[in-house]
């Protein structure tokens, strides 16, 4: 292994992991509630708040990345908020990233959940609610095993999401070996270096994994639900 | 003796045609690869080739990394302003540059350089002092202005004090783009992006001297595919004209 990956490539690696890790963990927590809201509001708000959800989707990542360096920045609103509460900024560090890719990944957590949610309909919940159960435990014993494909296809998507990404972290990155130097950015270097053989080394890792994860989506697949 | 008319128009008419398709003829295009430092400079030469030559210069911007990566397998490229001088050297040996065809169009200069006004000295002292969290240069491997950055370092006894700070810039545009941001304090950027007119647009900055580093000599070359458009050679010999020296030197380059 380490004749074939150098210690840079199995950093870049494992830093690619952490993020897409933590990223995945943390759209968990955000992207369930707002999904479940998403599908049973009747609110007139809630096609604005699925467009903007569906934002990243459409948007050119030097869009997202520009805009998060400046607002992440140390003149921008985010940066000042953070630097009042004694964080610094954002970019250039890990937890940037964290909070970049959360946002970049959000569609690919909220959309798979929010299709599960409202194919449950509202029978289950009807009945689990004639048994006296109250909404929390509703949620958690008959909506999330319900819609337990759901969840599997968002994790899936949103951590493979994040192991792609390439042009925010690019953006906001600054490119520091164990921090921001993901394994896309890595490839990226070796083919600006000429480094060709280091670039397919590592770009036959990324491919293979890509394969694997996309595979195990579609084998793992109860139900006879189809697409994502 | 009268003519008919209709017969006057359709004189004038074939006239206008003849005129415009030998315009068309003599008006090439070329496609030219520029790197990223030379961005603004080149703009303004593609204007004034256009207006005194009526051939369209099409510019791309980038890594000069990359352009040679797209160059190998076969982008459109017919005229390549690099930042360095290896890369055409390189090309013009493998074949897919003219050869001879090779000269120095502008020699860069290297500039320590913050958006804040006060923060950089003349004498670049603020280096020693430590007093910043995030030192943006683009990156020593590909951008040859990085590579000046870590000699400067070197030469200067600070490269192990700095290098927890650096930041990387994939290119020179981005590094400028990190510290105009302000989310890196300082960077190592090209002298000409932050010089109009001959002087500094913004911040603070401090020019780093020549002697500090190996001279940032960059060639311009005539790619494989531009081999016979004269709109290719034309752009080639208008960077030589005095019109287009000018042009270079007032955003900080020079030339010898």
């Amino acid at each position: 292994m380490e004749s074939w990956l150098t210690n840079a490539d199995l950093q870049a690696i494992w830093l690619t992991v952490r993020l897409a890790t933590t990223t995945t963990l943390i759209l968990f927590l955000l992207g369930t509630p707002l999904a479940w809201w998403l599908a049973k509001s009747r609110a007139w708000w809630k096609q604005p708040i699925g467009a903007i959800v569906a934002l990243p989707l459409v948007l050119p990542p030097t869009v997202i990345g520009f805009y998060l360096l400046v607002a992440l920045g140390p003149h921008g609103a985010i940066g000042q908020l953070t630097q009042s509460l004694g964080l610094g900024t954002l970019p250039f560090t890990f937890w940037g990233l964290v909070v970049a890719s959360v946002i970049y990944s959000l569609p690919f957590m909220v959309q798979p959940l929010q299709n599960a949610f409202e194919a449950i309909g509202e029978r289950p919940l009807e009945v689990a609610a004639t048994l006296r159960a109250s909404p929390l435990d509703t949620f958690f014993s008959v909506a999330v095993p319900l819609a337990l494909p759901g969840f599997v296809t968002a994790g899936i998507l949103s951590f493979a999401h994040t192991v792609g990404e390439f042009g925010v972290v690019l953006m906001i990155g600054g490119n520091i070996p164990g921090v921001s130097r993901v394994a896309s950015v890595q490839i990226y270097d070796y083919v600006e270096a000429m480094e060709y053989a280091n670039a397919h080394r590592l770009a036959a890792v990324m491919l293979v994994f890509s394969f694997l994860v996309l595979l195990a989506m579609y084998l793992w697949r109860p139900g006879k639900r189809k697409g994502i | 003796m009268n003519f008919p008319t209709p017969h006057l128009h359709g004189v004038c008419l074939s006239a206008l045609l003849i005129f415009l398709l030998a315009a068309a003829a003599q008006a090439g295009e070329v496609q030219v690869a520029v790197a990223a430092n030379f961005t603004a400079p080149a703009q303004q030469i593609a204007a004034e080739f256009e207006r005194q030559t009526g051939h369209q210069a099409r510019l791309s911007f980038g890594a000069t990394g990359k352009f040679y990566a797209q160059i190998s397998n076969g982008a459109p490229f017919e005229v390549f302003l690099s930042a360095d001088d290896t890369t055409p050297a390189r090309l013009e040996k493998e074949g897919q540059a003219v050869a001879g065809s090779r000269f120095t169009y502008a020699i860069g200069a290297l500039a320590l350089w913050s958006a804040k006004t006060e923060l950089v000295d003349a004498q670049g002292e603020v280096l020693k002092s430590g007093s910043f969290k995030h030192l943006a240069i683009a990156n020593p491997k590909t951008v040859p202005y990085g590579a000046a950055a870590i000699e400067t370092l070197t030469q200067l006894k600070l490269l192990d004090a700095t290098q927890p700070k650096f930041v990387q810039g994939e290119n020179i545009a981005q590094t400028f783009q990190f510290v105009s941001t302000g989310n890196a304090e300082l960077g190592f950027v090209a002298l000409s992006q932050i010089t109009k007119d001959g002087k500094l647009t913004d911040g603070s900055a401090w020019i780093v001297p020549g002697k500090l580093h190996e001279p940032i000599r960059q060639d311009a070359v005539t790619l494989v595919k531009g081999k016979d458009n004269p709109a290719a050679a034309a752009f080639m010999d208008y960077l030589k004209t005095p019109r287009a020296h000018a042009i270079i030197t007032s955003f900080g380059y020079t030339l010898r």
